[in-house]
């Protein structure tokens, strides 16, 4: 008997439904095109379409012996009970038929070996095709991410994109692990379990599939009342996370002025709000079973009362009966499951949808066949007649034309917000030109291999980025194959050594997830030993030094000094002391370069750029303040 | 685990309910099989059509009734577990708003969240499981083997070794299983970190051109959870087959002892095919016990997480009998403080001692982690001090309420914050009662008002989570008129003026200059030209006062300050 044993396997560990509640229904993720998703997600199981047949084939030989048991069983019961009879009737020489009985049990032991044989084979081809078709798939986003242009992660918070190649990903793999035999075993199971009733008795039948649109009625009236509460919780629930999260990171802010009580006040407001919705949805949808069980229940009454009445007027025998009950508690059970696994699929291709459309994004401008490699770069650098724009409509640099010549040093000014990493993204070619072109030493940036163009520049970012590793590792990162005294000669070089080694574990030291167990001035000076590490032609130093405190900040200066002779430099930094020798200024507010020219030139002019220097420096304006 | 159930004492009442109602539905369950075998064993073997029928019409009553009871549970159990979420995540927040800033890094923000959060959404829906199933789930159990033995104890025997054997099978592949679950689960993470750092790192990666490396690096960890996650599977497809052998087995094993019972005499069909029934109901409840099983561990972890926050006493508290400053107002005083991060070696704070009174302004100045920081957030207590004392207008900090110290202090952050809400709201956030008159006053002194005016809706511009929608100068305006709108005794700007181009910072500063007349000032900055002609400029270096007075008189006593100023000004400009 089998009726339990098709019941979804407990989801250890997996990380769809966290509580496995049965008949939790929540509002199901639609695809938009889903005939073509689905097409697409099927495309990736193609390559094992010989495993896949072997598990369909397993699957269905499984469900077939599992169904046609109860009816074999039930011949042992009549057998029995037909002795039993026979017996009380005093018939002579009447006695139950063991012979008889041994030989079905014994096929029955068969049929239920082979079924389980079966099931685990299927099961376990399916965790090799499940896994390795999330394996393919997960390397081909990696591979996608790594060809995207920087457009595609300026334009998405990494979350959504995180999201795309985990959660979705993990989904696909819930269900191409679990739900997809389901499905198939639920559909043989349910054609299997109407035909052995048929066999058995179609009166019967009858009885039961009319309970089934009670089924449905039940379900959708329920489902459709749960939904609205279900929208209530999740929408508090957000703004109870939302509320956490604000009142726990602005904690100094909270005790600073002393608002303790109000954000408790709010926070039990949405709490109440949260618990009125989340207990009527956990309680509307927590009565789908026990009502889909009274309508079993009702089926089961009606088979044992419909059928009882057959046996005794001997329409049918008893293990008849006792084989339909069987069949009838198994006949839900398949039903309820496509349901649940309809609503799951269609969750899982909007989750390949949405991988897919990660997939499909517009890649980098391909590199030309024969781009050129640039040997030993001098550094000159040339933009002519660039125009870009972010967005086709808004163009933020028209016409700029500059020359730098090697070694030259650049500083760009401006307000913050001013859009300075713009330069960057064009000369490091993160982002195409909208027109004009930008050259070095001569040669069209578009034309150079772009792990060539990317190895002449050095940079140092605003925010550092640092990765789970020992410091060595990160600064080694400047360069593959720097052994580890370059790596300390590059941090001496940065004046980072010095709390380097004041550390526990020296360069030895695991930088935390978050980076939080150094300074960010550390940090700094880490990306800036990194990037000394990588000696590099062109410099690009983006206001590399402004969490670093003033005093090292002397020494860095130093060290940068250091760096930036014989090399060309692009410098952005609100100093504007130390941008004053740059051959030249660019000055930019809102994304464009607004002014050009040298420190003198740009104060002759008086223009934005002596507005700005004169607030800074000019002597008066300094004592007035604070 | 236990220990956070505790808290349901309240819930008492609904949880014996609960029970009751589980009860009375397991019951009903059981109790039909007993009525089917007496439909076959009275009403078909007799031919007694209307008995059939009398029983059929029972039947159906107590399957309507098991239905009603176990609505009623599931509504109770909602209502508990729900309420249970609901004071769980009450208290907790309520006992972290009492945190000191100690204890929120002694945790970590992001930890503390989801130990509010998801960790007691998990408790919570553990609980509704526990109560649904892990009731029910024994109930069946010792209700089945009771009916068992009652149709027929001698064949009850069967299941003395069917359970042993069932429970076995599951706990042998779950031993298999669990270890691979979680080394599955720290593979996840391993993958899912590398991914965010190639996320957050792009820029770097390109232009250092590790692409390949990191290419590497992804395909390592997705190889290694791919192989594990294959295992696991492999290891679980043999869960089901084994448990429906076991049952299956069983049931032939009923129906073959049952008949040579049935053959002596001992036993009659219907109780067979009840007694079949029953060993089904017996063994799928030790199935859904099981699969309560493997959720206890993971809620139990959520579980010890927040049994670590509860157990958390702030340090911080007021003293019990308040004292309150009855002289002046802003007088500042450092005696000889020393301040140590808990599991510091060494100090970040020691010997600092010196007096600032209304009018002046204080100015502090020094390396990366040399203390600056530090020294700001001892005035509101955010931290206590290891030795010496902060007093303020007098009193000792740590005598005063927090509400009253704090109310005399006007705080901006170095990293400005903001609150969902409008704009005005945020400003307000200084002074509940504050008037539209005062929150534009602030926002003009705060340099503020001109992009609040460009802004669509003005005031009541709405502020995203994380003030993401304005940028981080506009923040930190925003800040600096929330701490304004207070008019408080003291002023702590930390490094409040960095995000800010220099005129603006300039306009700010000289705005500042007269509301802060009265006012104390300190103030925690980079830029020599910000502290210049401070009445009190203070260099930090390593923790300690390396040097105090004025620009002029630090220019000749301090070299630590004389480097400084070199970096940052030309010659004329330090004249």
């Amino acid at each position: 008997m089998s009726e339990q044993t098709r019941r979804p396997g407990p989801r250890m560990g997996g990380p769809r439904h966290p509580g496995g509640h049965p008949g939790q229904m929540m509002p199901a993720q639609k695809a938009k095109d889903f005939k073509g998703s689905l097409k697409r997600l099927v495309g990736y199981l193609r390559p094992r379409r010989g495993t896949l047949i072997v598990i369909f084939l397993t699957a269905i030989l499984s469900t077939v012996f599992s169904i046609a048991s109860p009816k074999i069983l039930g011949k042992a019961i009549t057998k029995l009970l037909e002795g039993v009879i026979a017996m009380a009737k005093g018939t002579p020489g009447a006695g139950i038929d063991f012979t008889y009985i041994t030989q079905i049990l014994l096929i029955l032991i068969g049929l239920y070996l082979f079924s389980a044989a079966f099931s685990y084979i299927q099961q376990y081809l399916m965790a090799g095709v499940a896994q390795k078709v999330v394996y393919d798939m997960r390397e081909q986003i990696n591979a996608k991410l790594s060809r995207l242009p920087l457009k595609y992660f300026d334009s998405r918070t990494h979350g959504e994109i995180l999201s795309r190649a985990t959660n979705d990903v993990d989904n696909i793999s819930t269900t191409l692990q679990q739900s997809l035999t389901q499905l198939i075993t639920s559909i043989v199971t349910l054609v299997g379990v109407i035909v052995m009733m048929l066999s058995i008795s179609p009166w019967m039948t009858l009885i039961l599939i009319v309970t089934l649109p009670l089924s449905f009625i039940v379900i959708k009236a329920v489902a459709s009342r749960s939904q609205k509460h279900f929208m209530a919780q999740q929408a508090s629930l957000g703004q109870l996370n939302g509320h956490v999260e604000e009142m726990y990171t602005g904690h100094k802010i909270v005790k600073a002025f002393g608002r303790e009580r109000e954000s408790v006040e709010d926070f039990n407001k949405i709490n109440e709000k949260l618990y009125s919705s989340g207990w009527k949805a956990q309680f509307i949808s927590g009565i789908i079973m026990p009502m889909m069980m009274f309508i079993g229940n009702i089926g089961y009454v009606l088979v044992c009362v419909v059928g009882g009445i057959f046996v005794t007027h001997g329409r049918i025998t008893i293990g008849d009966v006792q084989a339909f009950i069987q069949y009838a508690r198994q006949f839900t059970q398949p039903i309820m499951q496509t349901a649940n696994i309809a609503n799951i699929i269609q969750s899982t291709i909007a989750s390949a949808e949405r991988v897919f459309e990660l997939l499909d994004e517009e890649e980098e401008v391909p590199e030309a066949a024969d781009a050129a490699v640039l040997n030993n770069p001098k550094g000159a650098v040339e933009f002519e007649h660039v125009r870009f724009g972010y967005k086709e409509d808004a163009m933020l640099i028209e016409d700029m034309n500059i020359d730098v010549k090697p070694g030259q040093t650049i500083a760009i000014v401006g307000p913050t917000g001013a859009g300075k990493t713009t330069l960057i993204n064009l000369l490091m070619r993160f982002y195409e030109l909208n027109g004009g072109a930008i050259t070095i030493d001569g040669v069209n940036i578009t034309h150079l291999k772009r792990g060539n163009l990317r190895s002449i520049f050095g940079m140092v970012l605003q925010d550092t980025w640092l990765f789970n590793g020992t410091i060595m590792e990160n600064i080694a990162y400047g360069r593959a194959g720097a052994t580890n005294e370059e790596v300390i000669e590059a941090a001496k070089a940065a004046h980072a050594d010095h709390f380097i080694r004041t550390l526990p574990d020296g360069y030895d030291t695991v930088l935390n997830e978050e980076a939080s167990n150094i300074s960010q001035g550390q940090k700094q000076l880490l990306t800036i030993a990194r990037a000394i590490l990588a000696d590099p032609s062109i410099l690009i130093l983006d206001e590399a030094t402004s969490s670093v405190d003033t005093r090292t900040e002397v020494f860095i200066q130093k060290a940068m000094n250091d760096l930036m002779k014989g090399r060309t430099s692009f410098v952005i930094a609100h100093r504007l002391s130390t941008i004053r020798d740059a051959d030249l200024i660019l000055v930019m507010n809102q994304g464009s370069v607004i002014e050009k020219g040298n420190h003198e030139e740009l104060l002759a002019k008086g223009g934005f750029y002596a507005d700005l220097y004169n607030s800074q420096f000019s002597g008066g304006s300094i004592q007035e303040v604070v | 685990m236990l220990k956070l159930f505790r808290s349901l004492k309240p819930f008492w009442l609904l949880i014996l309910f609960t029970f009751v109602l589980v009860f009375l539905q397991s019951m009903s369950d059981l109790y039909l099989p007993t009525l089917m075998s007496d439909i076959v064993d009275k009403g078909i073997i007799e031919g007694d059509i209307p008995y059939i029928w009398k029983i059929g019409g029972f039947m159906l009553a107590v399957a309507l009734g098991g239905a009603i009871c176990s609505i009623a549970a599931s509504y109770l159990s909602a209502k508990v577990a729900g309420g249970f979420g609901r004071s769980m995540r009450s208290r907790v927040f309520q006992h972290v708003q009492n945190f000191s800033l100690q204890e929120f890094d002694k945790l970590g923000t992001a930890s503390l969240i989801t130990r509010t959060t998801n960790d007691i959404a998990q408790t919570q829906q553990v609980l509704t499981m526990m109560l649904r199933m892990m009731i029910s789930a024994p109930m069946m159990c010792i209700g089945g083997i009771i009916m068992a033995v009652s149709k027929d104890a001698k064949l009850s025997l069967i299941i003395v070794v069917i359970v042993p054997v069932l429970a076995g099978s599951i706990a042998i592949i779950a031993g298999m299983g669990m270890p691979l679950f979680k080394a599955m689960q720290v593979k996840l993470d391993k993958l899912n970190r590398v991914l965010r750092e190639n996320l957050t790192g792009i820029r770097v990666i390109r232009s250092f051109n590790r692409i390949q490396h990191e290419q590497e690096r992804f395909k390592e960890a997705n190889y290694d959870l791919t192989s594990t996650a294959v295992r696991v599977n492999k290891i679980m497809a043999a869960m089901m087959p084994i448990m429906m052998i076991v049952m299956n087995l069983s049931t032939i094993a009923i129906v073959w002892f049952g008949g040579l019972r049935i053959r002596d005499g001992h036993m009659q069909v219907g109780d067979l095919m009840a007694f079949i029934q029953y060993a089904m109901q017996i063994m799928f409840s030790l199935i859904m016990v099981s699969m309560v099983f493997v959720m206890v561990p993971r809620a139990s972890a959520s579980a010890a997480r927040i049994n670590e926050v509860l157990s958390i006493t702030p340090d911080i508290d007021d003293p019990l009998v308040a004292q309150s400053s009855e002289e002046g107002r802003g007088y500042l005083e450092f005696r000889d403080v020393t301040f140590s991060y808990p599991g510091a070696e060494q100090p970040a704070l020691s010997g600092i001692s010196f007096t600032a009174k209304p009018g002046e302004t204080t100015a502090i100045i020094g390396g990366t982690g040399s203390g600056k920081s530090t020294l700001l957030s001892l005035i509101p207590r955010f931290y206590d001090v290891a030795e010496g004392s902060v007093l303020v207008d007098g009193v000792d900090v740590r005598e005063m309420t927090q509400e009253e110290l704090r109310a005399k202090i006007g705080f901006v952050p170095q990293k400005a914050l903001l609150f969902t809400g409008t704009i005005a709201d945020n400003i307000r956030y200084g002074k509940k009662d504050a008037t539209d008159e005062e929150i534009r006053e602030a926002a003009d002194i705060a340099q503020a008002t001109e992009f609040i005016m460009n802004m669509k809706d003005g005031f009541e511009s709405e502020i995203a989570q994380g003030g993401n929608n304005v940028s981080g100068g506009q923040k930190q305006r925003l800040s600096i008129a929330r701490a304004l709108v207070r008019r408080p005794e003291i002023y702590a700007f930390d490094d409040s003026f960095s995000a800010l181009d220099f005129k603006t910072d300039a306009k700010l500063r000289s705005a500042l200059k007269p509301v802060t007349r009265d006012a104390t000032v300190l103030l925690v900055a980079q830029r020599v030209s910000t502290v210049m002609d401070a009445d009190r400029i203070i260099v930090l270096d390593e923790g300690r006062i390396a040097g105090i007075g004025t620009h002029r008189e630090l220019m000749e006593t301090s070299d630590v300050y004389r480097e400084i100023v070199s970096s940052q000004l030309s010659e004329e400009e330090i004249a």
